[in-house]
């Protein structure tokens, strides 16, 4: 799957379970500059609802798309500000 | 508040411009109050932990991890013996208890044999492994680097004979219920572990 936008930084949390894929993508977006995207690839089947959550519910991210490939699960979240 | 305040003094006469202005500045400011009071939207959440097993540490950590992740404001008020996940040594070796856990698969008259805590306890660690989830030590380490407030109730620390000293050192120690009660009354969540 190709994405349509820039990715600024890939966030490898594979193997990794909740609720390590949200607070690692909320580190990783802290040291992103407003506009970047964070791709985050993941194997936790629960991380489809769970930073769809986390996005919903914090300030100044969006998510942009989320993917499920074979056992990986990538999400795109843009740092809005 | 009434909107259709007369423009005229208590004795009758118009008010004067000064007057006037003055009750303009007083309305400025109200509002100016109003609007700082209702701007800070930061969800609060307050996490009562009272237990110091293995499985009964896990909640209030990925709780309050998670939740700082949102931006949230979190105090998590450690007391009778979750004093413990504070406890850096202790906290490093909380063991799950066999006896009197339903889930365990195994008899509570066999699971009462000494040892048999601490092979559940290895047994967990390693599904815990396995699974990728995080350990408690990377829990408390993750919520404190996010701000956490780890508070540790003072009357416990006292009745249970902890050197404060032993705590992690970003515990905030020298509270108490009160302290616990205003946060809760603050908060938009309140869970008690």
């Amino acid at each position: 799957m190709s994405a349509e936008f820039d990715i600024s930084q890939t966030l490898d949390v594979k193997g990794a379970s909740c609720p390590m894929p949200v607070v690692k993508t909320k580190q990783a977006i802290d040291d992103l500059e407003a506009g970047e995207v964070l791709e985050v690839v993941a194997t936790d089947s629960g991380s489809m609802s769970d930073l769809d959550g986390w996005a919903a519910g914090t300030d100044g991210v969006e998510l942009l798309d989320q993917v499920e490939d074979g056992d990986v699960y990538k999400h795109y979240v843009e740092k809005t500000a | 508040m009434s909107t259709d305040t007369p423009a005229a003094s208590a004795d009758g006469e118009p008010l004067t411009e000064a007057e006037l202005q003055a009750r303009i500045e007083e309305l400025e400011d109200k509002v100016a109050t109003l609007e700082t009071d209702t701007a800070d939207d930061t969800k609060k959440m307050t996490i009562v932990a009272t237990q110091g097993t293995f499985d009964m540490a896990y909640p209030p950590l990925i709780l309050a991890s998670t939740a700082a992740a949102f931006g949230w404001d979190v105090v998590v008020f450690h007391t009778f013996w979750g004093l413990d996940i504070l406890h850096e040594e202790k906290s490093k070796d909380l063991k799950l208890s066999a006896v009197g856990n339903p889930s365990m698969p195994m008899p509570n008259a066999l699971a009462a044999f000494p040892g048999m805590d601490s092979m559940a306890t290895k047994m967990m660690e390693k599904r815990i492994a396995d699974n990728g989830t995080a350990t408690i030590e990377e829990l408390i380490e993750l919520s404190i680097d996010q701000g956490v407030e780890l508070q540790a109730c003072q009357m416990t620390i006292e009745l249970m004979e902890y050197d404060e000293d032993d705590f992690y050192d970003e515990v905030t120690v020298g509270v108490g219920a009160a302290t616990a009660l205003q946060h809760m009354a603050e908060s938009d969540i309140q869970l008690l572990v």
